[in-house]
């Protein structure tokens, strides 16, 4: 009783004081988590967007006899360690295809080995000091130059880094969704639908339910594991194959897909199922007619997040093999295969400072696809989803 | 040509089901024409006639292949194929006698929708199933070799020796294969624990500064910055462990006068700690704005500041939500896979300091099924014997997270009626 009106001021002041404290520390978390991002993305950008640059040199290629055997001949031997030996390999083939080149000299431009690549982007390089000048009077004539770089997005893996690209990976990644999409889709609506529309509550339906909720916070090494001992060891699936892959990534995303599915059912009001159930349809025939068709863009925005999901993934696909070394992009489900998750993981080590560059450059475009996927949810969700 | 088989089968399939189809649509049509009141509509027949010849003859061809692969004999696929032809005709036959005005062709289809809806829920338990069995079987091959007990109290896990064992190299004692998991838990555990100090304070913070604080514009602003967050892969943020963040902390560690090694336990706990920011926001997210309005009305009505009934009116009360996500969060720590293995070490060791290398569970299970190891050595074993115990592990935190937050929900539903 003894405090005076300015002792409460005071004490006032004091306790708006650490509300302030609290809100700006609070405050501070979550701009920290925001730098946290930008730093992220500024760092992948600035190390991977390189990637997509290549050093390209213009030299006389002489096309002789000698140079179908012996493919190094075939340039001036200043450049023969600063052209990359896969323009060497393909001499040959190149002069069988077309005769008329027996003969002639051309001038043209040819992919740099990576040294000089990296040399050109400013980059630590293995190059000699001769070299380096070398390539400096080539550049002041206009003989050398960084182009955008098709061979990243045209060839798989390789060893030599100036000529490593995405392409087989990407082709991976398309053929292993598209059997996740195709197994785990259907699968996961008519489980929601199920539960949602048709299943008693009893408690094997609880069961499900409680199951369902405890595989999404599975940790997804472990269907790494479920693939390699059931689907290869026991079903006899080849080992690396997107197929195998694709099975395992979609046990995983079911129980995404489950979950978001249920929640876009749930959400349509039960007026519509009582005036379907009204007009003498069945069960079935209400979940068709009128309940699915108006909960598509949630089930669709549900999907395509999974979807993302199973294409970020790693861990599994790497306990199922598919981190093949895959130097011919190839097109089937039952052969070895990799990912581009996988890819990125497989170049990150490696100890060349230019593989490196292509790491960043590979998860810059995987990056790219996911946050697409993702913007595209979201819109869908925004534009298609029926408040009720 | 085996590869055409299939194809060439399901594109039969196909034409004998869309055939059914007419067939029976056809004949109904008939009928009704003829004015007679059937009982369904000319569609349902023809679903009806599909679902019972193609329908059956795919169910009976897996039923088949499933049960020849479980008693391990050959798959004669050429009669695999004969047989799920010879049902989809003899099917179409019996199931065109039923297409009659008083056959209730729609309840049928109806019980077959229900049984296969059932089917697919059934999916998801055996996918458990599934992972308990490869789980379980294998880790008992693994325990009939070397003890459960050494495997949970060892502290020292060389299994490259049991290589050599099975060679029948093993000659001195020092190079016998040892599976102390020990140090790999120990390691697991350090790193969790430091994701945990960065993912759960920054998270809930943002959570708290989002519900309780931030104006409209903010919170719009930030959703996506968590949903982008929260999109990338744990392959990125492995590398982005390895490459940046961990030369990032030798340095820092060097400017203090400390040693670190470039695969320190700080740099993927770290990482992994802003992996699990966006999942530990948005899930206290729900949780707090569970907590009813009307406890923070009241508070207010006392005349308390904003700060003390966030303090303690709202965090005390949504107490067992955050908990429950940060279980959950827990269980994803322990289960992270990439991360780690990129920026972790590979060698096992048994340490406090964060600096030093360290490896975890999911990291040698990556190591020791990768590479030419043959499927029943003990190295390729002992994943197994690891995955089962991260399964529990995880399985538990989950069911007590599970719980609690049911529990949590429970007492507001009561409160706000």
């Amino acid at each position: 009783m003894a405090q005076s009106f300015d002792d409460i001021t005071k004490q006032l002041g004091k306790r708006h004081r650490r509300t302030r404290r609290l809100k700006l520390t609070c405050m501070a978390a979550m701009v920290l988590s925001a730098v946290f991002l930008v730093v992220f993305l500024g760092d992948m950008v600035n190390r991977g967007w390189s990637a997509f640059q290549q050093g390209r040199m213009q030299i006389e290629v002489s096309y002789t006899e000698q140079s179908q055997q012996m493919p190094l001949t075939a340039v001036d031997e200043q450049y023969r360690q600063l052209v990359s030996r896969g323009f060497f390999r393909q001499i040959p083939q190149r002069m069988e295809a077309d005769p008329e080149l027996l003969g002639t000299t051309r001038t043209q431009w040819v992919i740099a080995r990576s040294s000089v690549d990296q040399y050109l982007k400013g980059r630590e390089n293995s190059l000699s000091e001769q070299q380096r000048q070398l390539i400096d009077r080539m550049v002041e004539q206009g003989n050398a130059k960084l182009a955008f770089n098709t061979t990243f997005f045209t060839t798989g893996d390789s060893r030599m880094a100036e000529l490593a690209g995405i392409l087989s990976a990407a082709l991976g990644t398309l053929l292993t969704i598209i059997v996740t999409m195709a197994i785990c889709f259907p699968i996961g609506v008519m489980t929601a639908v199920y539960l949602e529309e048709f299943a008693p509550d009893n408690r094997f339906t609880r069961l499900i339910e409680v199951n369902i909720n405890n595989l999404a916070a599975v940790p997804s090494i472990l269907f790494g594991l479920l693939g390699l001992a059931i689907f290869i060891s026991f079903f006899g699936v080849p080992r690396s194959s997107p197929l195998v892959g694709g099975l395992t990534l979609s046990l995983m995303t079911l129980p995404m897909i489950i979950i978001s599915t249920r929640a876009a059912l749930r959400s349509v009001p039960d007026s519509i199922r009582h005036a379907a159930f009204g007009v003498g349809c069945t069960r079935w025939q209400v979940v068709s007619d009128h309940v699915l068709p108006v909960s598509i863009p949630g089930i669709l925005t549900g999907s395509i997040i999974g979807l993302a999901q199973a294409m970020g993934e790693t861990a599994p696909l790497i306990i199922v093999g598919m981190v093949a070394f895959m130097p011919d992009p190839s097109f089937s489900l039952t052969q070895a295969a990799t990912v581009l998750p996988a890819q990125v993981y497989s170049w990150a080590s490696l100890p060349n400072q230019a593989f490196q560059e292509k790491t960043a450059g590979g998860i810059l475009v995987l990056l790219a696809v996911l946050i697409t996927l993702n913007a595209a949810a979201v819109l869908l969700r925004n534009r298609f989803e029926r408040r009720w | 040509m085996l590869d055409y088989l299939l194809p060439a089968f399901i594109v039969l399939m196909a034409g004998l089901g869309t055939i059914a189809f007419w067939m029976g649509r056809q004949r109904a049509a008939r009928v009704r024409a003829e004015g007679t009141a059937m009982r369904s509509q000319p569609g349902q027949y023809g679903w009806f006639m599909s679902l019972a010849s193609v329908g059956a003859a795919t169910a009976i061809i897996f039923l088949c292949w499933l049960a020849l692969l479980i008693t391990g004999s050959p798959v004669p696929l050429y009669s695999l194929y004969f047989i799920g032809l010879a049902v989809a005709l003899l099917g179409m036959g019996l199931a065109l006698r039923y297409v009659r005005p008083d056959f209730h062709a729609r309840s049928a289809i109806e019980g077959v929708i229900r049984f296969m809806l059932a089917g697919a829920a059934l999916i998801s338990i055996l996918t458990t199933l599934g992972i308990l069995v490869s789980v379980i079987s294998e880790a008992i091959r693994f325990f009939s070799m070397y003890s459960f007990w050494d495997f949970i109290t060892g502290t020292q896990w060389n299994p490259g020796a049991s290589f050599l064992e099975a060679a029948g190299r093993s000659s001195s004692a020092s190079s016998q294969a040892q599976f102390g998991s020990l140090p790999l838990f120990a390691g697991t555990f350090m790193i969790t624990l430091i994701a945990m100090l960065v993912a759960i304070p920054v998270g809930l913070g943002s959570a708290i500064y989002m519900v309780e604080f931030a104006p409209r514009g903010v919170r719009q602003a930030f959703k996506p910055v968590l949903e982008i967050l929260a999109g990338i892969p744990t392959v990125v943020y492995g590398f982005f462990a390895a490459i940046t963040v961990s030369p990032l902390i030798v340095d820092i560690a060097g400017f203090f006068g400390l040693e670190a090694s470039y695969t320190n336990a700080l740099s993927p706990g770290i990482v992994m700690g802003i992996m699990i920011i966006p999942f530990i926001s948005s899930l206290s997210d729900d949780v707090l704005h569970s907590v009813p309005n009307s406890l923070r009305q009241g508070a207010l009505a006392l005349g308390i500041t904003k700060g003390e009934m966030i303090r303690n009116v709202v965090l005390p009360s949504a107490t067992p939500g955050i908990i429950s996500a940060s279980l959950l969060a827990v269980s994803r720590a322990l289960g992270e896979t990439m991360i780690v293995v990129m920026a972790a070490g590979m060698s096992p060791n048994l340490t406090a300091n964060p600096l030093e290398t360290m490896t975890t569970v999911t990291v040698s299970i990556v190591s020791s099924l990768t590479g030419d190891l043959s499927f029943g050595s003990a190295h390729t074993l002992s994943a197994f014997a690891l995955g089962l115990v991260l399964f529990a592990v995880t399985l538990l935190l989950n069911l007590v997270s599970v719980f609690m937050i049911n529990h949590f929900r429970e007492k507001y539903r009561l409160n706000t009626i």
